[in-house]
């Protein structure tokens, strides 16, 4: 469809685009329009939209890769490159259920809930809606990947962002399915569950009110998306599907590729030397953390299996892991705006590590 | 990407992870019990891919504008479909895990992965082991063998005679390992379980061979470099070489 930017629109075909302008800014003052397009890219892709589509495009791509599938898989040989691709693959893998299931959910809160239904299942103050969506995240199984676009429909729906975003922190890192997962990898040391969901609970709750307080609605940029506004609600409802699926997923498969080089490429036992100090061991599990990107439902194993560090960084990969990882910032800056992930994800990192350091020291 | 190559892209997509999930190719890079979930979601992604194309080929079927049906007026949606400007370009991604599972289907995590990760077995997993089961040699797994002789020192294995089927994966000291891989959730956090083998140990095999050893408890104790973890050892009676099982992770 057109950007409404600077396309002329193909003779005798209506702009549907001006025409179907929602009458008002449904976020609360966040901003919803597209970026303007730089001419230059625009014209590129009119020129590609005139000759060749992207159907086109995609056949001869596939066609291509067929032919050269022989020495393509003869550079896939090594064992470096192998374990590799069975990485992303398999990242992929797990998390495609997640991703679908969620661009369901956040595709009927889009276009089958009623935005009245959000003002009153929420409370009306800001300060305490906050901790009422991190409650709500409780109740819902599922991991980062699906909460990214789940938490893009609420702000969409008028929401609070506050709100959105404490939910889009809670969901991952507290529901049953996770806090099971981390009672079995820690059998001996059941407080960690506790330390685990107390902590992933104030984390959420800190950063919806500071969102509050510090957070600007114009960081929050989120695309256009006026297949949402169909008057049929169908093709509303199978738009929003396809769009997040290609538009999440895509970002998903960058944070794949990223989490699999630092699998292959960061060996463990540089982690050794790092285990014996106190402080550098909370500081590289928290990096490893977000480097990692594990699914919130397994991270608690892995963790488990580090044993030469000490339980409170082991706290800490659980804390910050669901909540900034290299997958979740490629999706949260598609889906929210570069600028708001690139102010969001270090904050949410520091708060993360002081408030799981503060609940090692407490709880465990 | 338009919206018709972002549905051939969800086709495929949701080709690929159906096909991965009725045949076994899944079990090499995720658990069993995500089989259910992966088939509702290819069908999913088929299902919004063909819902996609339905809405964007049906108004081009009827060339006269004034045919499409009274119940959408938004027209703009079907007829000019190419031309997706503002689609989400990212989504061209999406291609690679389709060649990944279509194309590629590497192979399950195997030694290479074994000698980068230290062995899983740092924490006692459980207190109490019941006593094997019946056979003589008992299949017991890997993983099993491992905890039992670690953290019971071998007394619910006695001197039963045991079988283990795992690949090979050569140690630091060049002598060759059994491993096994196991997982919590994908491969992504697969982890090894190392044994060392003494007695008649499996020699002249190539790393990832898959072998069945019969074999009793032994007391020596090896250490893994790199997570400084104990290393339980089997002693080897005999071996043999046995083609790759279905399922690769404990």
């Amino acid at each position: 469809m057109s950007t409404g930017t600077d396309h002329p629109a193909p003779a005798g075909e209506p702009r549907e685009q001006s025409a179907g302008e929602p009458p008002e800014h449904p976020a609360g003052g966040v901003d919803l329009a597209g970026r303007p397009e730089p001419s230059g890219q625009a014209g590129r892709r009119r020129w590609l939209g005139d000759r060749i589509g992207s159907v086109e495009v995609l056949a001869a791509l596939l066609i291509l890769l067929i032919i050269f599938r022989d020495p393509l898989a003869g550079a896939l040989d090594d064992p470096r490159v192998q374990t590799w691709t069975t990485v992303f693959v398999s990242i992929m893998v797990q998390a495609v259920p997640f991703l679908v299931f969620g661009v369901l959910l956040s595709a009927v809160i889009a276009v089958f809930v009623p935005r009245s239904f959000w003002a009153r299942a929420l409370p009306r103050h800001p300060a305490l809606a906050v901790p009422a969506a991190s409650a709500a995240g409780v109740v819902l199984p599922g991991c980062e990947c699906g909460a990214v676009p789940i938490a893009g429909s609420l702000i969409r729906r008028g929401v609070t962002p506050a709100a959105a975003l404490a939910f889009l922190l809670a969901a991952p890192a507290v529901n049953p399915i996770v806090l099971v997962a981390t009672a079995v990898a820690f059998p001996n040391n059941p407080e960690m569950v506790l330390a685990r969901g107390v902590a992933s609970l104030v984390v959420a709750m800190v950063m919806g009110w500071l969102w509050l307080r510090l957070g600007r609605t114009e960081w929050i940029r989120m695309p256009r998306r006026p297949e949402l506004d169909d008057t049929s609600r169908g093709r509303a409802f199978w738009g929003a599907v396809r769009h997040d699926v290609t538009h999440a997923g895509g970002f998903l498969v960058l944070g794949a590729m990223a989490a699999a080089c630092i699998n292959v490429l960061v060996p463990e036992r540089w982690l050794q030397t790092l285990a014996d100090n106190a402080w550098l061991s909370i500081l590289a599990l928290a990096l490893l953390a977000v480097l990692l990107s594990l699914c919130s439902e397994a991270d608690a194993f892995v963790a488990a299996s580090l044993s030469q560090f000490s339980l409170t960084s082991r706290l800490v990969f659980l804390v910050v892991g669901p909540m900034v990882d290299l997958k979740l910032i490629a999706m949260q800056a598609g889906v929210f705006g570069r600028r708001f992930a690139f102010r969001f994800a270090p904050t949410t990192f520091a708060v993360a590590v002081l408030v799981a350091v503060g609940a090692g020291a407490v709880l465990l | 990407m338009n919206r018709q190559a972002q549905a051939v892209v969800l086709l495929l997509l949701g080709g690929a992870v159906l096909r991965a999930s009725v045949t076994d190719l899944y079990l090499r890079y995720v658990k069993e019990g995500l089989r259910p979930f992966l088939i509702a979601a290819g069908l999913l992604l088929v299902v919004a891919a063909i819902m996609t194309l339905w809405y964007e080929l049906r108004p081009a079927l009827t060339d006269d504008p004034a045919a499409v049906p009274a119940d959408e007026p938004d027209t703009g949606h079907g007829g000019h479909g190419g031309h997706g400007h503002h689609e989400p370009r990212v989504g061209w991604l999406l291609i690679l895990p389709v060649l990944g599972l279509l194309l590629v289907a590497p192979p399950a995590l195997g030694s290479y992965a074994a000698s980068q990760a230290g062995t899983a077995l740092s924490t006692p997993a459980r207190s109490d082991y019941p006593p094997l089961p019946a056979g003589d040699p008992v299949s017991v797994s890997v993983l099993d063998y491992a905890a039992r002789a670690l953290f019971d020192r071998g007394t619910s294995i006695g001197d039963r005679r045991v079988r283990l089927t795992g690949f090979i994966t050569t140690g630091p000291d060049r002598q060759p390992m059994l491993a096994r891989m196991v997982l919590s959730c994908c491969a992504a956090d697969g982890r090894p379980v190392k044994l060392g083998l003494s007695g008649d140990v499996p020699t002249g095999l190539p790393d990832d061979s898959w072998v069945e050893v019969v074999g009793r408890y032994s007391e020596r104790l090896g250490r893994d470099p790199v997570n400084d973890a104990e290393i339980p050892y089997l002693d080897v009676e005999s071996w043999r070489q046995v083609p790759v099982p279905k399922r690769q992770y404990d």
